[in-house]
């Protein structure tokens, strides 16, 4: 057969493909695959770039990494250790972050790629979570993304334990404590997996290795393979909005907008992890020394994404219920195994938990807003608080150090708070979803009217100028002593935002994020000053009365201010 | 417009259309087709390829000439954020943008799942002794199981009586990390090291102890272990009995009248052992008090154990030794 000239190169290579596969039509279809859009759909295209940023780098690492625990001398590239006996895995790690060129690039790259994979998966959950997206026919798209969720957070933890520095020999110390605690059978699993008692073989190390950089990487790369088969099979979710309805979906098709798109988003990904991996520096490994089991340093914290989990250990009063001598529940099971069976455990039901609370058994494919479904917003958000309290509580010492808050004091408040906090935000929640909902449908209740005057050029003049100007005469220009364009377009956005935030669940986040942000930096400035001065030598109160003077006279301008610009 | 899809459930007289049946009216329609034509958003995507080029190039220099992380970061990472930039306004100014209505229909097959379903039965259709075989099946299976679980017990060996073994027996010498005795009289009140059995391996969980010394006055032990404190010096387990990290901290007063009790403190979950009754649990997550190993002071000065360790070393598990 021949190929006619006009076909050009791309029709030669169109029908190159179809005589030998027959493929085409498919290829076609394909790229008129449907993508809806919202900017809260990303979450989940990042975490699998992210995916892809790590197996890159990790190949890289891989290349130059020596997984043994066999002891060696130091000589390598970093002065300071040279003479020091450690681990050789320990040492081809220092080696590769200071002797090979754009290695340390590599390594801090693919940490950072793995704290923004397991982020963004967390983001995607929650948007799946809180719109519905996970109800009937999506039930195992949900299961399998919260099952890579699960093993991506082991496939971290293992990823910093392989270095044999002195934090991942702490981190691995705790997680056989946490492995031993199992009731009955935790102390034979976790001989078995260390081949022996802690620290274990050099065959551990082994298998930690062939565990993080084969087995668990397959297993992530299969779930998701099969996350992304079972979405393209039923299509995506979408929004209501203009023509959207259960039996359609409407968006940008693959070819050509979105695939120009995202590809971007993949670079982009790439791009950022990169300028992270050359300019941020995470986890300096050759400050923390190698390990040995009698070492242990103050201040260790993990990655984030283990933050609930160390929280949840440090917060548990010390139960530990006996039977005749023997230990029924040692300590660690309850915050290192109990606490995430639950909230995983929940997050797993959840679909089948409302579907009987709601009865709702059809199939649904326009998704809803938070407030659509004040029962599962509600519930979301107790959970994020269970979670996030203990998240909190882990990091109280670093509190106590920065700031004087006393440790045990802390801890007992938030063991309260683990609690209480979650009813009350689950209240809140609900309660502001209702409003919310309710607004909606009564869009005049609550809302404060205000006069509006014409100007002779026919635009509209409001609020004091409309009072203070009884023959409504045009303002086209600020008058002169007035507040300055940027404030007065600062006052703007702010009753903007405030005006948003009474519509919108996400618009009052922000906004309540921002102010917690505003204040606790206002606050640590604040004790900071205070201690700075102290520092100098000045007792404590005189110091507090210096700042709280400057506070009160810096508080004061301020409301001069705006009594001048008003 | 002219591509959408005819209605699926077309009217019956007298029947109520479902929504998602009704024909889209013109201001329903979602889709449209914008062919953007700007010379101005190709400029862009040019001068971000260009970019994202040289600083490909730059890389290469700077790989070459100069060890650099940061600059291996800003030239790569910059190229590729240049590229994604390329390709994210290439995707949203210079190709057509589209929206597009697809239909969506279920996609269960009703008569396929009956069909299906009588073919996996026909399998079947001759089969007489049906439990007889299922019987074997699982008889097989469980089989098959045990043999291929049996090879994964070669991974550890069980954990036996004790999860930590312990070199410590009566008349040890209390050696520092590299093998130098520690002396009695080298212990100032308020002080702590790390000593390890003269001999044993430093790495074994079971080897390191926390050596303290406070005022002879405020050792508190219980009648038991009287003795096992010379001069106020004692010794405790330097791994922690929640989840055996190393007790890297010491609390010790230096005002007495303002403080709290002198207590070792494991920096990984704040676990506190009160270092004069005996290493009990003051604060934290830890179930079980530190073991103490009783010491004494030889004839030349230094530290030797008096005898083994008073309790299991790390965490707890079911058989954990609860003295």
């Amino acid at each position: 057969m021949s190929i006619a000239p006009d076909k050009g190169r791309i029709g030669a290579a169109v029908e190159a493909a179809d005589v030998r596969t027959g493929r085409v039509p498919l290829a076609r279809k394909l790229m008129r695959y449907v993508f809806p859009e919202h900017w809260s759909f990303l979450w989940g295209e990042v975490a699998l770039y992210c995916f892809v940023v790590l197996v890159v780098t990790g190949i890289y690492l891989a290349v130059f990494f020596d997984p043994s625990y066999q002891q060696v001398v130091y000589h390598g590239g970093y002065a300071p250790m040279r003479g020091e006996r450690m681990s050789a895995a320990y040492a081809s790690a220092l080696d590769l972050s200071w002797k090979v060129k754009a290695g340390l690039l590599m390594r801090q790259t693919h940490h950072w790629a793995a704290d923004l994979f397991i982020a963004s998966i967390t983001i995607h959950l929650m948007r799946v979570f809180f719109t519905g997206a996970f109800r009937k026919p999506r039930e195992l798209t949900y299961w399998t993304g919260l099952t890579l969720l699960v093993v991506a957070v082991l496939e971290g933890y293992m990823g910093y334990s392989l270095v044999d520095d002195l934090l991942s020999g702490m981190g691995l110390a705790i997680g056989w404590g946490v492995a031993m605690s199992i009731p009955f059978i935790g102390g034979p699993i976790a001989t078995w997996i260390w081949d022996g008692p802690f620290p274990g073989t050099t065959a551990f190390e082994s298998r930690l290795y062939i565990a993080h950089v084969l087995i668990v990487p397959l297993v992530i790369a299969g779930l998701i393979g099969l996350h992304l088969l079972l979405v393209s099979l039923l299509h995506h979710t979408q929004f209501r909005g203009r023509g959207r309805r259960e039996a359609n979906v409407v968006g940008a098709p693959l070819w050509p907008a979105q695939t120009f798109r995202s590809i971007g988003l993949f670079l982009a990904v790439a791009g950022g992890l990169f300028l992270l991996g050359g300019l941020v520096q995470i986890n300096p490994i050759w400050l923390w020394g190698p390990y040995h089991p009698f070492l242990g340093a103050n201040g260790a914290q993990p990655d984030w994404y283990l933050g609930w989990l160390i929280g949840a250990l440090r917060m548990m009063p010390n139960w530990e219920p006996t039977i005749a001598g023997k230990t029924i529940v040692p300590n660690p099971f309850w915050g290192g195994v109990l606490f995430p069976l639950i909230v995983f455990g929940l997050l797993y039901a959840w679909p089948l938990l409302e579907r009987r609370l709601s009865g709702d058994r059809a199939a649904h494919h326009l998704l809803e807003r938070p407030r659509d479904n004040p029962r599962r917003t509600a519930f979301g958000v107790a959970l994020f608080t269970f979670t996030a309290v203990p998240f909190f509580a882990g990091s109280m010492d670093r509190v106590y150090i920065q700031f004087g808050v006393p440790y045990e004091g802390a801890v007992r408040v938030m063991r309260v708070l683990w609690l209480v906090l979650p009813v009350v935000t689950g209240f809140l929640a609900m309660r502001m979803c209702r409003r919310l909902a309710a607004a909606e449908l009564r869009p005049l209740r609550g809302v404060t009217a205000r006069m509006v005057g014409r100007d002779a050029a026919g635009g509209l003049v409001a609020g004091p100028a409309l009072l203070a100007n009884p023959s409504w005469r045009p303002r086209m220009e600020p008058p002169a002593g007035g507040p300055p364009a940027a404030a007065a377009g600062l006052r703007a956005a702010v009753a903007q935002l405030l005006v948003r935030a009474r519509r919108s669940v996400l618009a009052a986040a922000i906004l309540a994020a921002a102010a917690v942000v505003v204040l606790a930096a206002l606050a640590g400035l604040v004790v900071a000053v205070v201690l700075a001065i102290a520092a100098a030598g000045a007792p404590t109160w005189l110091a507090a009365l210096i700042v709280a003077v400057v506070l009160v006279v810096a508080c004061a301008a301020v409301a001069a201010a705006a009594r001048w610009s008003a | 417009m002219s591509d959408l899809p005819p209605p699926r459930h077309p009217s019956v007289e007298g029947e109520p259309v479902p929504p998602d049946a009704r024909p889209y009216s013109e201001a329903d329609d979602p889709t449209q087709v914008v062919i953007p034509t700007s010379p101005r958003n190709e400029a862009i995507v040019a001068g971000l390829l260009a970019l994202a080029g040289l600083l490909g190039v730059a890389f290469v220099v700077v790989y070459v000439l100069v060890d650099s992380t940061p600059l291996f970061g800003l030239t790569l990472g910059g190229a590729l954020l240049a590229l994604g930039a390329a390709a994210i306004v290439a995707g949203k100014g210079v190709v057509p943008q589209e929206t597009v209505l697809e239909p969506r229909a279920s996609v269960a097959h009703p008569e396929d799942e009956a069909a299906t379903t009588a073919l996996i039965r026909s399998a079947g259709s001759g089969v007489s002794r049906g439990r007889l075989l299922k019987l074997t099946a699982a008889i097989a299976s469980a089989g098959m199981g045990a043999a291929s679980l049996a090879t994964l017990a070669s991974f550890g060996p069980w954990i036996g009586s004790r999860s930590v073994p312990s070199p410590w027996r009566r008349g040890a010498r209390l050696v520092d990390e590299y093998g130098r005795p520690v002396r009695a009289d080298a212990l100032e009140v308020g002080s702590f090291v790390t000593a390890f059995p003269k001999g044993a391996d430093i790495d074994l969980l079971g080897s390191p102890v926390i050596v303290v010394r406070i005022d002879p006055s405020e050792v508190d032990l219980p009648p038991a272990r009287r003795g096992w404190a010379v001069d106020g010096i004692l010794a405790y387990s330097k791994i922690c009995t929640h989840a055996g990290c190393a007790v890297a901290m010491m609390r010790y007063p230096l005002f007495p009248a303002h403080s709290a009790e002198p207590a070792l403190v494991c920096p990984c979950h704040y676990s506190t052992f009160e270092v004069a009754t005996g290493g009990t649990v003051i604060f934290g997550p830890a179930g079980r008090p530190l073991p103490q190993l009783p010491i004494r002071i030889a004839a030349d000065g230094t530290l030797e154990a008096a005898g083994p360790l008073s309790g299991d070393v790390g965490p707890a598990w079911f058989g954990v030794n609860r003295a």
